[in-house]
């Protein structure tokens, strides 16, 4: 029977958290098979397992980590040709959607693209998709076989199944074409702050701050509540803060228990990523700003004032 | 250097656009060039003014679309390149990759330029497809590119911080919003780009074959709305009050 293939993202450090969402959600609809691509394949493979995958077919190969999407779209395109599954999911991340791309073009099988949730009916498969900007939700049926879907992270929570899977050894088969995109260096921003997308209380700033020294007033909070600071996409476009910072479409998609808007104005960019927080605070001295309509409490007024005082208050009863 | 920048007209971000009955975006208001796209027309005009050559504007879309190509090109464009066709009405990001790579086939391009995904539909689908028909690498997420001779080399945003990918031309990069500022139009650049070419094409002039489309729209409903919170006025004191109270209730502090 054709089933699922899940695009396990691997890294040495052991699978993604979102090839392990996947696979969590891809087993209520069926069958799952994970595919694992490059250095860690081997060792992610078992929890890969526990998350539900039945299969895991693997190859580890440098290539795969080495070269931009061109030699996993080679191995994914000769896998789909032998195992005929019926769904292909990966994450909207910016290394699958490379793939997932590349991948639908070469089988001529149109891709659906930043789903936040799928379900299986007649026979076939139904994504929600953020549609006019996040206002409203599409149900699209996808049309083609394989229908190939990349869902946003942080859609699914991550359960173990406790299964164990069956390792598949496959063939790279990549085309010697296929090695042109070459990573020749990697630097990661190594921070010892707690991860933006794992942090339990978030402190995101916009414009409304006013300018970037402001920004520490956004840090300051965070750390004081032991959590992490975001901010939106306009103020990383500014240049006020890195990318590795931004919430939203274009950038990190965060659950967390407190979510607190800092000087944001709400554009629906900026919400996708946020809007799944179970408690939304929001400052803002635009009494008429959209993010106030999503928000748990709003409190209009000057942000830059009452950040430093909220930082004392917290300090002040976390000490005591 | 020949390079190919794909810009797309887009609902204007800062205004308030409709949907049609069809649920279609409605295109006939309050549309402007994509705001992502001007940092590739800079990119593609910095890469220019340093190694010569053309930089060629390709969109797709219906006859209005000529104004975010006129915008282009007022900012210093050579040409432009416009697919047209009433079967494109709708299309899926597949569809619109192989119009854009047939356009773009045509001039055996060095560069092609990208934005990483539209303003409005998001789905950051073109670009890959897009170097998958042309059988060019991608080289995505650029912060930074530099180009001696052949050899691309670019530095790519990632989640964690940035990589370096380097290939050989000719190749597909997408650009971040942070690559470089998008100059303005001068007046003498608004004026010569009267006079700059647009070419419509239809899609039977560039032999693509509209295929079946990713998906089929089941509904369209408003997204689940937030249950309606509580707003304050801030007062010197009772906005720190109110929000220390929140934090507490949610047992974070």
């Amino acid at each position: 029977m054709a089933g699922i293939l899940v695009y396990a993202e691997v890294a040495e450090a052991g699978p993604a958290a979102i090839a392990l969402e996947l696979l969590s959600k891809a087993r209520e609809l069926g069958q799952v098979d994970a595919v694992a691509l490059g250095p860690g394949a081997r060792e992610a493979a078992v929890r890969l397992g526990a998350y539900g995958a039945r299969r895991v077919f693997l190859n580890d190969d440098r290539a795969f980590a080495e070269y931009l999407a061109e030699p996993a779209t080679d191995c994914l395109a000769a896998l789909i040709q032998r195992e005929s599954p019926d769904l292909i999911l990966f994450g909207f991340t910016s290394d699958s959607r490379e793939v997932a791309g590349r991948l639908g073009a070469r089988l001529d099988v149109g891709v659906i693209s930043n789903a936040l949730d799928i379900s299986s009916a007649g026979g076939g498969y139904t994504a929600q998709v953020p549609y006019f900007g996040g206002a409203r939700v599409a149900s699209y049926r996808a049309n083609n076989h394989p229908a190939i879907v990349l869902v946003r992270p942080k859609s699914f929570e991550a359960s173990e199944s406790g299964g164990q899977a069956e390792m598949v050894e496959i063939e790279a088969a990549i085309a010697e074409g296929s090695r042109r995109s070459r990573i020749s260096e990697r630097h990661d921003e190594v921070s010892d702050q707690v991860k933006l997308e794992d942090a339990r209380i978030v402190v995101a700033g916009g414009r409304g701050l006013g300018g970037p020294e402001n920004f520490a007033l956004v840090e300051g909070l965070a750390s004081a509540l032991g959590g992490a600071a975001g901010a939106t996409r306009a103020i990383v476009d500014a240049g006020w803060v890195p990318y590795s910072f931004q919430i939203g479409q274009t950038g990190k998609t965060v659950r967390p228990g407190v979510y607190i808007a800092a000087g944001i104005s709400g554009a629906m960019q900026h919400t996708v990523g946020m809007k799944g927080a179970k408690v939304i605070v929001a400052i803002n001295k635009d009494a008429q700003a959209p993010i106030l309509k999503l928000a748990d409490l709003g409190v209009v007024g000057d942000v830059t004032k009452i950040l430093p005082r909220l930082t004392e208050a917290v300090k002040a009863k976390r000490g005591a | 250097m020949k390079i190919a920048v794909t810009v797309k007209q887009v609902p204007d971000p800062n205004g308030t656009p409709g949907l049609d009955s069809d649920n279609t975006l409605m295109r006939d208001r309050e549309v402007v060039l994509d705001p992502g796209d001007e940092y590739g027309i800079e990119e593609a005009l910095q890469l220019k003014d340093k190694a010569g050559g053309e930089v060629l504007l390709v969109s797709m879309g219906p006859d209005k679309a000529r104004d975010a190509i006129r915008k282009g090109l007022s900012m210093g464009a050579d040409r432009g390149v416009l697919i047209s066709d009433p079967q494109l009405a709708g299309a899926d990001a597949l569809l619109t990759a192989k119009a854009l790579a047939a356009a773009i086939r045509a001039e055996a391009v060095d560069l092609v330029v990208c934005a990483t995904e539209s303003y409005d539909g998001s789905t950051g689908m073109v670009p890959p497809m897009l170097a998958e028909l042309l059988g060019v690498p991608q080289l995505t997420f650029a912060k930074q590119v530099e180009v001696t001779g052949q050899r691309l080399t670019v530095h790519r945003q990632t989640e964690a911080g940035y990589q370096v990918l380097e290939a050989e031309l000719p190749a597909l990069i997408t650009v971040t919003a942070g690559i470089a500022e998008p100059r303005y139009a001068s007046l003498k650049g608004i004026m010569a780009a009267r006079s700059k070419e647009v070419k419509v094409m239809s899609l039977a002039e560039l032999a693509v074959e509209p295929g079946r489309p990713a998906e089929s729209v089941e509904s369209i409903e408003d997204a689940a709305a937030r249950a309606a919170g509580e707003i304050v006025e801030d007062d010197g004191t009772s906005g720190v009050e109110r929000i220390m109270a929140a934090l507490t209730a949610a047992k974070v502090i």
